[in-house]
């Protein structure tokens, strides 16, 4: 039987009709593991001995008549969820040892309903990057081209659905990290509103950005995760409260009536003719799914990269001020002072981007810059969220490219890091704005998958997950898979 | 509006060192990132306010009571040097 090549709800299907046990579908994707992930290495950490407890416990819960959905389901973290216990790097050698003292409300709440944790992904330092390639533990490769980036920073967990190393995985996204990496590993993924997920046990990089959300095959299967990691909390301070929205009850829903807002900006110039052409292809089968297209406008999109690249590292220098050789992590051996102490764990244990990013927001903060750059970016980021509520007055939802290209090569953009940034342009004004969006696939360019993203409004959930789950019953996309793991 | 970054100095506000032989290469690429900026200044955000929280939410704070269980211990176990229930730094003062 080839489960990897299932969706979760397909999964969970033999699960609850007990044709399959949690402990040999477990078994059956730590092999995949084993065999498979020294080629992409898309895992940091492993914890396959784990996992086998965990799923039995899963399924003597089954034999004791639970039937939850994702009951005894395998899962994959993305290494930034701190997990009591296991070891989370955040793909930083400053923290290549830390063994946080408690769970993320994140992995509590997924430990709770009985998933089993396969391993910990592979990431960007951080979350600090586009690609994958800045991780202290070596570089994840795309799936379905392994000369290729796998997107990032949530590349480990996109990398590991494409090559059917996991049914399911969490990511972050604070600029893009859940849907670029989705797009170009030709899996789905959702970034939620902002406040919607608890970033408690998070690892913070850009605390007002930062937002967990699921990655998985399909948007059904993401649904499902969303709906077990979303809540209020009250250890996250920046949580929202109230209730959830129901995001797996109108995924069947027509699109009669969806009115889809084509935003002019995501179409200009930097866009590549395979990108545009599967979006413009998307919003066809939309068409014919009962939407209506609209022309919308979103004029301040193309100040978006500077306003977060501004926003992102001024947060994170505040941030990362913690890892100080003190109470946690890289410490270097004989400091001669405190301040010794402090400079040298740091430049020890954080890798360029990281530093760079930390000096960035060290400048955009300092005294003389603070008006000019960090509270004029805060205010274009208010005029951002203003293009998107005026583009709501007109659409429902917002269609577009997630990235401008897709995955391009390992190594191609490193020494520049303005390029990387400014591939960033579709995906970085939904964070600004702290509104979801769903990334899913929508055709190839050669062997490399495309996505696109819909974006909602605040809370919008439910919306974007029934909009892309039947493009998805129309279209099969999302159902290929990469030859090389098939 | 950016002024060349002087490497030194917010690396030292970062708290971080910047070896001689990197701060070309490095003082380049902050330069490159900081004058992707200049096109914020052109920007009119006359009356915007500037925007924390995508909900405009404001600070939820907690009833002022004891919650937490003295864990120094427990959360200790995970750092680099501790003696007697205390981090332990290089002397700061002689």
């Amino acid at each position: 039987m080839n489960f990897h090549q299932m969706s979760m709800v397909q999964l969970a299907g033999k699960l609850q009709d007990k044709s399959v046990s949690s402990v040999e579908l477990t078994q059956y994707f730590s092999d995949r593991m084993a065999k498979y992930d020294d080629q992409i290495n898309g895992y940091i950490t492993k914890t396959t001995e784990l996992a086998m407890a965990q799923a039995q416990a899963a399924d003597a819960r089954r034999a004791a008549g639970e039937t939850g959905l994702l009951l005894g389901m395998p899962l994959a973290h993305k290494d930034i969820f701190c997990t009591q216990d296991i070891i989370t790097t955040c793909a930083s050698k400053m923290l290549a040892n830390f063994k946080a003292p408690y769970n993320a409300t994140v992995v509590e709440k997924l430990n709770a309903v009985g998933m089993v944790t396969l391993g910990k992904t592979n990431m960007d330092e951080f979350a600090m990057g586009s690609t994958t390639e800045n991780s202290a533990f070596g570089v994840t490769r795309n799936p379905w081209d392994t000369r290729a980036v796998p997107g990032g920073s949530s590349g480990g967990a996109a990398a590991v659905l494409a090559a059917g190393l996991a049914p399911i995985a969490t990511g972050t996204d604070t600029g893009g990290s859940i849907r670029q990496p989705a797009a170009f590993c030709g899996v789905t993924g959702i970034k939620p509103t902002y406040g919607s997920v608890s970033r408690y046990g998070m690892i913070a990089y850009a605390s007002s950005l930062d937002q967990g959300g699921p990655m998985g095959k399909t948007a059904e299967d993401c649904a499902h995760l969303l709906a077990a990691m979303a809540g209020f909390d009250e250890r996250d301070s920046t949580s929202s409260e109230g209730e959830r929205p129901d995001y797996v009850g109108s995924l069947n829903a027509p699109l009669t009536g969806l009115k889809v807002g084509l935003p002019k900006e995501y179409f200009g110039e930097g866009l590549s003719d395979e990108v545009r052409a599967a979006t413009l292809a998307t919003a066809a089968e939309l068409e014919k799914l009962g939407a209506t297209l609209v022309d919308v406008s979103l004029p301040n999109t193309e100040h978006a990269v500077p306003a977060y690249y501004v926003i992102a590292p001024a947060e994170a220098s505040s941030n990362l001020s913690r890892y100080d050789g003190v109470r946690f992590g890289h410490r270097c051996d004989n400091p001669k002072d405190l301040n010794d102490l402090y400079t040298r764990s740091r430049s020890e244990g954080f890798g360029a981007e990281v530093k760079r990013r930390i000096m960035v927001g060290a400048y955009v903060l300092s005294a003389g810059y603070y008006d000019a750059y960090y509270l004029k970016a805060q205010r274009v980021r208010r005029l951002i969220k203003e293009d998107f509520m005026q583009a709501f007055e007109a659409c429902d939802v917002i269609l577009g490219p997630v990235a401008p290209t897709p995955a391009w090569k390992l190594g191609e953009k490193t020494s520049d890091p303005t390029a990387m940034y400014l591939a960033d342009i579709y995906t970085i004004p939904v964070n600004l704005a702290g509104l979801p969006a769903i990334a899913m696939p929508a055709g190839f360019a050669g062997a490399l998958p495309i996505g696109v993203q819909l974006i909602g409004n605040y809370f919008s959930e439910p919306r974007l997950l029934n909009v892309a789950h039947q493009f998805q019953q129309a279209t099969d996309h999302h159902t290929k898979t990469p030859a090389a793991w098939a | 509006m950016s002024d060349h970054i002087d490497v030194h100095k917010v690396a030292r506000l970062g708290a971080l060192a910047i070896g001689a032989d990197e701060v070309g290469a490095v003082g380049q690429k902050l330069n490159a990132i900081v004058g992707l900026f200049d096109d914020l200044a052109a920007i009119n955000t006359d009356g915007i306010e500037p925007m924390a929280h995508p909900l405009d939410q404001v600070q939820r704070l907690r009833v002022d009571v004891v919650i937490e269980k003295d864990i120094h211990q427990y959360v200790q176990q995970i750092a680099p040097r501790v003696e007697a229930g205390l981090y332990l730094v290089p002397k700061v003062i002689e």
